[in-house]
């Protein structure tokens, strides 16, 4: 076995790029394998659906009946709630997938390659935001068949369909960071659960004026009540909350991309 | 393929911290083109810092880096142009194809879609992938996994092959597929740094060996430089009579004045002697004078690993002891 001559098929001879990718082709190769990875793992998708659609049962038909929240019943109120902040549940799985790249050495590879360091962040965003934004989508359909109806125009609903949507986007965003300070997996997947504060301690499943009143200011100006209030507002064309969730939405993307960029680079 | 110009990779004092640990510690080592150079260490020794140093994941601290002449520092996106890295975990998609996965890295060095088809095409036969480059790469063989991983750092056609333990973990068979490997990339022309703990393979595929322990290098040379740097033989005596094996040491050390070491298994004692020649002849009489009746007796050259371990100066720390090295 030491002396085994070279098994010197010769190689043909590969070219040299060029000059290194461009970062929107950088980022589309990113986005694709993130997406093969996502479709190829049914754990993954499956797991996503079924999740959404056993908490929504839940709270529409277990909690709901003894939950008194907005004129219109409860579905009217959980449920554009719930669709707006689907991804603090599924976003999860958003960090636990950088955690994992980390640990599995693939971001070594990815970062030992000449592209923008920007194009990891971007690629991973647009990916996880499509799947998230399947999972919205599938989760507002969701809604109707338990009971939701809109209040007023369907222009209305897909307007608050675009702002969850945006909500999506942004905790993207949020979630890589946390996948990208996570030492393992299992640690991503439990500083995800920072989430589930936010989306419980909020105006999504009960009025912040039913808690008590040391639990009011943390749920009334944490960001994702304003998001939750926006979606309710836009479904009857209003703007309640509107500039106060474009603000937060606008600030957490600008706090957490550079951080994500910055982090990545010494992952 | 004696090269003029900069040397492929040159530090000068190169220092790494990790908060307090100094991983690298005033490394100095140049690595010329045309010549594979290999980077031996015990377990945290610094190996795969300095590799991941070079290949920009790690911005050194203090010192000099450079990659054909590159600074990493002021130029890291230009010397990711230079490099191909295949680290130490099999840094391939397991839910993608082989070829999906050469295609993807091929298309991130540069390539476009045409040129990424052919670089990962000629990769699969150059490694001999094509049986298994249309399967998902979570169902490959460690060694299978272990040449798409070197593969996918040859897509772009790099200057420099930076191999971070590229047997770590391989049965015997994935080791000499991956060696095999490694030699035809060699005879193609490409140049490789390599970290590894195992001394054979050092042995096996580098011209130029540099020894580091605690962040430094500590010796330099070919394979036979360092094995002559010591500059002791070794005499080594195989018993017929296993029972005699304490005794012969013992009439070993006294005419070597160095510790004889008992090999229990293969009846055999070694000590290294100082001047080797003439000690043989006195221990030849010696242990016939003693009655201890020998198989066998010769005065070899120290191994590899004999080096390594009068090196490194520690037991414990020897090659190949331990499963895994620190990141």
């Amino acid at each position: 076995m030491s002396q085994t001559t070279a098994t010197a098929s010769i190689p043909p001879a590969i070219a040299r790029p060029a000059r290194p990718p461009a970062p929107a082709a950088a980022t589309a190769q990113i986005a694709e394998r993130a997406l093969r990875k996502y479709f190829r793992t049914p754990g993954l998708f499956v797991m996503g659906v079924v999740q959404s659609a056993l908490f929504l049962f839940m709270f529409r038909y277990v909690f709901g009946g003894a939950i008194r929240a907005g004129a219109a019943g409860y579905a009217g109120y959980l449920i554009p709630g719930y669709v707006a902040t689907i991804v603090l549940f599924t976003g999860g799985g958003i960090a636990v997938a950088v955690a994992e790249d980390k640990a599995q050495g693939l971001t070594d590879r990815l970062l030992s390659l000449p592209i923008a360091r920007s194009a990891l962040v971007t690629g991973r965003t647009l990916a996880d935001f499509t799947t998230n934004g399947w999972s919205i989508i599938f989760t507002a359909a969701l809604g109707f068949a338990f009971g939701f109806r809109l209040p007023s125009t369907a222009a209305d609903g897909l307007a608050a369909l675009g702002l969850c949507l945006l909500y999506g986007l942004v905790f993207t965003v949020v979630f890589i960071v946390i996948g990208l300070f996570a030492p393992n997996a299992q640690a991503a997947q439990g500083m995800s659960m920072i989430a589930f504060v936010l989306a419980f301690v909020s105006s999504t499943y009960v009025p912040p004026s039913s808690m008590p009143g040391w639990l009011q200011p943390f749920a009334t100006y944490q960001p994702v009540t304003p998001m939750v209030n926006a979606v309710r507002s836009a479904l009857t064309g209003g703007s309640h909350d509107l500039a106060i969730a474009l603000i937060w939405s606008a600030a957490l993307i600008v706090a957490f991309m550079p951080i994500a960029v910055i982090r990545y680079r010494r992952a | 393929m004696a090269v003029t110009g900069p040397p492929l990779v040159e530090a000068h004092g190169l220092r790494v911290r990790f908060g307090k640990v100094a991983a690298l510690d005033g490394l100095d080592l140049i690595a010329r083109s045309g010549q594979v150079l290999a980077i031996l260490g015990p377990n945290g020794a610094g190996k795969t810092t300095f590799v991941r140093t070079v290949a920009t994941l790690v911005p050194p601290s203090g010192g000099e880096l450079r990659v054909r002449g590159i600074d990493v520092t002021r130029a890291p996106v230009a010397v990711r142009r230079e490099i191909g890295l295949a680290g130490q975990f099999a840094a391939v998609e397991p839910t993608m194809t082989g070829r999906e996965n050469l295609r993807m890295v091929a298309r991130l060095f540069g390539h476009r879609r045409k040129a990424a088809e052919a670089a990962a095409e000629a990769v699969i036969e150059m490694l001999g992938l094509g049986e298994v480059a249309d399967r998902r790469a979570g169902t490959y063989s460690g060694g299978q996994r272990r040449r798409l991983d070197l593969g996918a750092s040859l897509v772009g056609a790099p200057r420099l092959l930076l191999l971070d333990e590229p047997t770590t973990g391989l049965d015997p068979g994935g080791r000499a597929e991956v060696w095999a490997a490694v030699r035809s990339l060699v005879a193609a022309g490409t140049d490789i740094v390599l970290t590894t703990h195992y001394l054979e393979e050092a042995d096996e595929l580098a011209d130029q060996i540099v020894v580091i322990d605690h962040g430094k290098a500590i010796a330099t040379g070919t394979a036979a430089e360092l094995k002559a740097g010591i500059g002791r033989d070794i005499i080594e005596v195989a018993l017929a009579d296993g029972g005699q094996l304490s005794a012969a040491a013992a009439v070993l050390e006294t005419l070597t004045a160095s510790p004889a070491v008992i090999d229990h298994t293969g009846r055999r004692v070694r000590s290294q002697a100082g001047d080797g020649a003439t000690r043989l002849a006195a221990a030849i009489a010696a242990l016939d004078s003693a009655r201890i009746p020998v198989d066998e007796i010769a005065l070899r050259h120290p191994t590899l690993d004999e080096v390594f371990l009068t090196l490194t100066g520690s037991q414990q720390d020897a090659p190949g002891t331990k499963a895994d090295s620190l990141r």
